[in-house]
């Protein structure tokens, strides 16, 4: 009897044991959850005109051109604004991979522009996570425009501009991602002396993903203080990002022709209202400058 | 009394064949390689777990799919997104058996052919395969390799013209592992 019980229990752990052998991987599994961070809240740097929680990957650098055609609401005779267009082409490099620097210049206004883009912290799942990422943006823009009195004493100061911004933006499915971004722009020239030199705004940014490389993306800028409203107002961009490899294409129609923060907050006249709107385009192009970079998910 | 003796030592007996049995590693690697007109692409994981019973011949492969690196981080991105879904299908997975597993003399030093047969599930599908492999047993250490092709439609993983990227990948597999201790 004993014997028998003891043979069956024999029989029994060799058996377990083999059972064990049907799943080798749970002997070395630690299963501890990793730290892993949320990448793609949007295709690109950009959400159509403000910066989005994106980054440009360590060693790669971004070639952007942007066109801002005329209003459609020219007509057939002006092919609904293609005939006149503003142009913006600019470099961003990654410098780390959360520190991104970037130069571009306007035909409009013939303005020069520069940015320091850092993320202090990245939306990530596991231990530590973090449900939000956050960006902090600081950029300068530089006219070159002749003077329009140059009778009077100008200064250089004169053609600056500075801009920055905290965006907060959260991916919230594979779809969908939101971001806010308080803004403030500081000229230090402005047209008439009744304008503010200061202006605040807040950026909203939205995408959703329709496919796989099809996004529907919105980039509005609620401008609460700092234009006169007679003249200016809201910049409001709805769009496509279509992407093939390397190449992100942004489409959209915008009421804003600027192509920089301090043009498209203070400086945009038309109205959706109105039918004002115009077509344009982001065309981001990614090459890898840094071949030796690493580029981690965790 | 005798009964409890024999099962003592039986226990003993299984655990610590069990201790030699099995060799393993956590950070194996797999490389792919895919040809294409307009650019070639490689990737390279060193975070593969493997872990191999040499007693009967099981072997299996856990390889998280995010721990591929790419020269081109877009394109690291891009096949995580895009192609492998890798936030839906994170790993990727192999258990199998080497079928010769009696022709490999895990006792002496020296380089084996292999022969491999078992079930592999990327993207969350799952297809049986069969491939060639070597085992190099090395003192105390063993090294499994072995190269195969795998078709993406197989794996339901998209490809399109645009992308210009191969239907087959050439994957190949290098895992050096220690005796697994429990």
């Amino acid at each position: 009897m004993n014997k028998l019980i003891t043979l069956l229990i024999a029989f029994f752990a060799i058996s377990v044991r083999l059972a064990a052998q049907d799943d080798l991987l749970k002997l070395v599994d630690s299963s501890k959850p990793e730290k892993e961070y949320v990448s793609r809240a949007f295709k690109s740097s950009r959400v159509i005109n403000g910066h989005s929680i994106e980054m440009i990957p360590k060693g790669n650098m971004d070639f952007r051109i942007l066109h801002r055609f005329g209003l459609v609401n020219t007509g057939a005779n002006n092919l609904w604004g293609l005939d006149q267009a503003n142009m913006r082409f600019g470099f961003d490099y990654g410098l780390l991979a959360n520190l991104t620097v970037g130069i571009g210049r306007s035909n409009v206004n013939k303005e020069w522009d520069g940015f320091i883009k850092f993320r202090p912290l990245r939306q990530s799942t596991g231990p530590k996570s973090s449900p939000v990422s956050v960006v902090v943006v600081a950029g300068m823009t530089y006219t070159t425009m002749p003077w329009t009195d140059p009778d009077r004493q100008n200064y250089t100061s004169s053609r600056i501009a500075y801009y920055g911004e905290i965006i907060v933006g959260r991916k919230f499915s594979d779809a969908v991602s939101l971001q806010l971004a308080p803004t403030m722009v500081h000229r230090n020239l402005v047209p008439l002396e009744t304008d503010d030199n200061d202006a605040f705004a807040l950026g909203v940014g939205g995408r959703v993903k329709l496919s796989r490389r099809v996004a529907l993306v919105v980039d509005y800028h609620y401008v609460f203080a700092g234009i006169d409203r007679d003249i200016y107002t809201d910049p409001l961009s709805i769009g496509v990002d279509i992407e093939t490899g390397g190449h992100v294409f942004q489409l959209h129609f915008s009421n804003s022709s600027g192509m920089n923060e301090k043009a498209f907050i203070t400086n945009t006249t038309d109205k959706w209202s109105k039918g004002e709107i115009r077509f344009g385009f982001n065309l981001s192009r990614m090459f890898v400058v840094d071949k030796k970079v690493k580029h981690d998910n965790y | 009394m005798t009964g409890i003796k024999f099962l003592i030592a039986v226990t003993l007996l299984s655990t610590t064949l069990h201790a030699q049995d099995k060799f393993f590693t956590k950070s194996g690697k797999i490389s792919f390689y895919s040809k294409a007109i307009i650019e070639n692409i490689e990737a390279h994981n060193r975070s593969v777990t493997c872990v191999l019973d040499k007693n009967t011949g099981n072997i299996q492969f856990s390889v998280p799919i995010k721990g591929f690196e790419f020269e081109k981080a877009l394109m690291q991105e891009h096949f995580n997104e895009n192609y492998l879904e890798s936030d839906k299908y994170p790993r990727a997975e192999f258990k199998g058996q080497i079928t010769n597993n009696g022709e490999i003399d895990y006792t002496r030093d020296g380089t084996y052919v292999s022969k491999v047969k078992g079930k592999l599930t990327i993207h969350g599908q799952t297809n049986d395969v069969e491939t060639d492999g070597k085992v190099i047993r090395e003192g105390n250490k063993i090294t499994v390799s072995a190269e195969f092709n795998v078709r993406l439609p197989d794996y339901k993983i998209k490809n399109e013209k645009l992308q210009n990227i191969s239907n087959t990948i050439k994957v190949m597999v290098n895992c050096p592992l220690d005796p697994l201790k429990t």
